[in-house]
């Protein structure tokens, strides 16, 4: 289950998160904004999520740390109780 | 407890000293010249207010946000280029306090900095940015001999030829994304500067903030370890617009100043009769009244989350909304306030050479939009609004 939800938020940062690299060649705690997601573009990854998983992100989880990595994004998920894609 | 009240009093009693007798004299001088406030900074660095918020355990003041902020204010109210080089000194010495690893090579330079009184400039800005503070193009870069080099070109370095030392915003190494940023300190020893344009600005003009190409050979421990991001979010941005916001509500409470002393000249002069220009005065006291409220909540805000010792809550869209309001906001009353006091005094408030002068008060307070410019700030705002829930 954990491992759908990883491969969900990769897909949303692969179309929106405009990195430098291929996100599959990525660990899951690497961080995304050294990988070149800009500010901006993190907030369209916010915006898919929110929209993919029908969830809205709480203002306390919207800073940089939490959509840091692959592994960050799927842990707050999950602390909304999204299971799975 | 009294003791640490005891202290902020004394050292804000030093600083309106410094304001009255030695800031407000040479401030149009300053101003009329565009040269840096010398005497001022010296006398700042005399009262040891250079390492104020530095901790006591380093040698320091350790005094807090709220009393530099009142320093800021009190120094805005006479001249302000004096307490823009100040601010923007403590926003570097906040950065480096804020972000300290214990044991760290910034440890032993904040030791330095109280004994010598040291004043830090920033280099954030870079030709070809477009103005954006969160990405670089110079990059920390290795030499053969384990020291590390830069090379930055800086649209503006404000008192760069006057500060002792420097924080430099690059990317972490040569391979690193724009956005991978670093902070790195270096001492005038390391540092070249070489000046790329003039300083002939219409209102700040003690600032002395020409352009520079900045070089630099220095150690790897001089990086901070916090990334920029963290740094930018928890410290330099909030702080920047706090003390920023102070000082420019130290120069609108000024230019109030002024056209009261003018109002009640004014009704002196013929008692009994109505003065016009009283009622404008009462409209140009909402106008700083909405200025000061803005300015006092927003510190009240930024004490009260880093006092619960919550810093990760000013990592938060909000926060960044919130601060980025502040500066929006403060930076476009300020020179409202100064334009209705200069109604207020009219022609002997447009000359230059008069007790109610306002000219300098409204060309220094009118650099306030442009200093992260304003309308990146809402470029910026557009898109946290998109996601952000409450603000």
């Amino acid at each position: 289950m954990i491992k759908s939800v990883s491969a969900a938020v990769r897909e949303i940062v692969r179309e929106h998160g405009r990195l430098a690299v291929d996100v599959d060649g990525l660990p899951d705690d690497a961080s995304l904004y050294e990988a070149g997601m800009t500010s901006h573009a993190s907030v369209n990854v916010m915006l898919a999520l929110e929209d993919a998983f029908d969830v809205e992100f709480p203002d306390e989880m919207l800073k940089r740390s939490v959509f840091e990595t692959v592994a960050n994004i799927a842990g707050a998920l999950r602390a909304l109780d999204v299971e799975a894609a | 407890m009294s003791t640490v009240a005891d202290r902020d009093t004394a050292f804000l009693d030093g600083i309106r000293r410094i304001a009255d007798e030695i800031a407000a004299p040479n401030a149009a001088a300053v101003d009329h010249d565009a040269r840096f406030p010398s005497e001022a900074v010296a006398a700042l660095k005399e009262q040891r207010a250079l390492s104020a918020l530095v901790p006591t355990e380093l040698g320091g003041e350790g005094l807090g946000l709220r009393t530099v902020a009142a320093a800021c204010f009190e120094l805005g109210r006479r001249c302000g280029a004096t307490a823009m080089v100040y601010a923007m000194h403590q926003i570097q010495v906040a950065t480096l306090v804020r972000h300290l690893e214990p044991g760290s090579w910034h440890e032993q330079y904040l030791r330095d900095l109280v004994a010598q009184q040291r004043l830090i400039a920033s280099v954030t800005s870079e030709v070809g940015t477009g103005g954006d503070m969160g990405r670089s193009i110079a990059a920390v870069t290795p030499a053969a001999d384990g020291t590390v080099t830069f090379e930055k070109q800086a649209p503006t370095v404000s008192y760069g030829a006057f500060a002792d030392d420097l924080l430099t915003t690059l990317r972490r190494g040569p391979e690193a994304d724009g956005g991978d940023q670093v902070a790195v300190l270096t001492r005038a020893d390391q540092v070249q500067l070489e000046q790329t344009g003039t300083w002939d600005p219409l209102g700040m003009r003690g600032t002395c903030s020409p352009g520079y190409v900045v070089r630099a050979t220095f150690a790897p421990e001089q990086v901070l370890a916090a990334p920029f991001p963290t740094i930018a979010a928890e410290t330099m941005v909030p702080v920047s617009h706090l003390l920023w916001a102070h000082l420019w509500l130290g120069i609108a409470t000024d230019a109030f100043d002024r056209a009261r002393s003018f109002v009640r000249a004014a009704a002196r002069q013929k008692p009994g009769e109505p003065v016009p220009a009283a009622v404008r005065l009462s409209h140009v006291m909402s106008e700083l009244s909405l200025l000061r409220a803005e300015v006092r909540s927003a510190l009240d805000e930024f004490l009260e989350a880093d006092a619960a010792d919550d810093r990760a809550r000013l990592s938060t869209m909000a926060a960044a909304l919130r601060f980025n309001n502040l500066k929006i906001a403060a930076s476009e009353q300020a020179p409202r306030v100064c334009q209705g006091a200069m109604g207020v005094c009219g022609i002997v408030g447009f000359k230059n050479d008069t007790p109610f002068s306002i000219g300098r008060h409204l060309r220094d307070t009118m650099s306030a939009c442009l200093m992260v410019a304003n309308e990146r700030i809402h470029q910026t705002n557009a898109g946290l609004l998109l996601i952000a829930k409450d603000v």
